[in-house]
């Protein structure tokens, strides 16, 4: 049986997610104002680096190193409102690139399992 | 407590303080510029201890699998001991075989190496004197057509690199270059791609020079140069470009400033906004964006929005020399 990440479509997949993903993220306005000074660059390979994740893919995911980067941001008032936004983004950026929703509801399941860290609950 | 040993003395090491921090802050001398670990002017070599990956970033794998690393972004919490890099690894010298004075603020520099250099155009090299300076440039010259090397140089109030190359050199003269460095450079995989470049300055230089590559490699899809500055007299290469733009149908070129004036042949207002209002669906193009790192930054997000791919966005921030 393939894998989420093999039926997704691997890295080439992640890479078409990212540019999809991130630029929903910067035009949504109830959280744009957390990227406003982010080094795009350096942002786009976190994002690659988190839908890796997500999509099941050979990662290094650590909720050590998850928590101590929102810790900042939530400092500046990252809440669950905000959460839930970025996992609608991600669910929109899916829709657009025509993923299952089957699959979608993986990917969004995995990235909800990162909350506490994000959160720094 | 982390350690760092260098020449015979072990200082402690701060987790927050880089190894180039820790060293100045012990009264060692070590190049430097950028502080932002792009320029390379700061590179040590490990002896014992793995420098972080963020040290090495942007480093070729062979220096990397020896241990080189960029001071300024090595902070670790494991001891580390480190040398200086022996330059004649690093650095090839070269002898200035022209200066002159493109417009009132900047200076064309060409010179030939001592031994080839292989470089694409638009990747920057650093210029280093004797006395330890080093500063960034980006390479103009394309190895088809030129033997030399060509460099535009923005003439800096004190500035230490320019000052010199303006009021002191003279052809002959022989300066060390380090490099190249840098991924803002043409790749002749997709010649049916559009292309957009955009540079405020001397931003410039490298653009002239992905410009020629990609004209040179018979890149067949549109290419269109904005090149920015506050005011015509910050502009330079005009009539240059616009005959390049005369002899090549799929080649655009518009000048512009920010403030009004005289040349009605030169376009007025913000750089990033007379772009993306030419162009404002960028998907499946490609764009190098050039010069003042907060109009680079802007840039950077307006093609993106405008539907350009992360990857197919190349851009070369000018950071100031913080030495």
């Amino acid at each position: 049986m393939s894998s989420l990440f093999e039926e997704i479509g691997g890295e080439a997949a992640v890479d078409a997610a990212v540019n999809v993903f991130y630029r929903i993220v910067l035009a949504d306005e109830r959280i744009n104002h957390f990227f406003e000074d982010t080094d795009m660059e350096r942002q786009a390979a976190k994002q690659k680096a988190f839908l890796t994740f997500a999509f099941g893919g050979p990662n290094n995911y650590s909720g050590k190193d998850m928590r101590a980067a929102h810790a900042p941001l939530v400092e500046k008032g990252l809440n669950e409102g905000h959460f839930n936004a970025v996992a609608e983004d991600l669910t929109q950026a899916l829709q657009e690139l025509n993923v299952p929703e089957n699959l979608i509801d993986q990917v969004i399941a995995t990235a909800a399992s990162t909350k506490n860290d994000v959160l720094g609950l | 407590m982390p350690e760092l040993s260098f020449e015979n003395n072990t200082y402690p090491l701060d987790k927050q303080e880089s190894v180039l921090e820790c060293l100045h802050r012990n009264g060692i001398a070590i190049p430097s510029s950028c502080l932002s670990g792009v320029c390379q002017s700061c590179m040590m070599r490990s002896v014992q201890g793995d420098p972080p990956e963020v040290a090495q970033k942007g480093l070729k794998d062979t220096w990397r699998s020896q241990g080189f690393f960029l001071a300024c972004q090595c902070r670790t919490d494991e001891s580390l001991s480190v040398a200086r890099t022996d330059n004649a690894d690093l650095r090839v010298k070269a002898t200035l075989t022209s200066i002159k004075a493109l417009s009132q603020n900047v200076i064309e520099v060409r010179m030939q190496p001592e031994q080839p250099i292989d470089y694409r155009p638009g990747q920057f090299m650093n210029f280093v004197l004797d006395d330890g300076v080093i500063r960034s440039y980006s390479v103009a010259s394309v190895p088809a057509l030129h033997e030399q090397l060509e460099f535009h140089v923005a003439l800096m109030p004190n500035g230490k690199m320019s000052g010199w190359l303006e009021n002191e050199a003279s052809p002959g003269d022989s300066i060390s270059l380090q490099g190249p460095m840098g991924s803002c450079f043409y790749t002749p995989n997709n010649s049916q791609q559009p292309l957009l470049l955009v540079g405020t300055g001397t931003g410039l230089a490298p653009l002239y020079g992905i410009v020629r590559d990609a004209l040179q490699a018979g890149h067949d899809a549109p290419i269109h140069l904005f090149h920015g500055s506050v005011e015509e007299s910050g502009l330079y290469h005009v009539e240059v470009l616009q005959q390049l733009a005369e002899e090549h149908a799929h080649f655009s070129y518009t000048p512009c400033t920010l403030k009004p004036g005289k040349n009605s042949e030169i376009e007025c207002g913000d750089i990033s906004e007379l772009a993306l209002k030419q162009y404002p669906d960028l998907k499946g193009w490609r764009v190098f964006l050039c010069g003042h790192p907060d109009t680079v930054k802007i840039l950077q997000r307006k093609v993106f929005m405008a539907g350009a791919n992360m990857n197919d966005i190349l851009a070369d921030a000018f950071l100031p020399s913080q030495q």
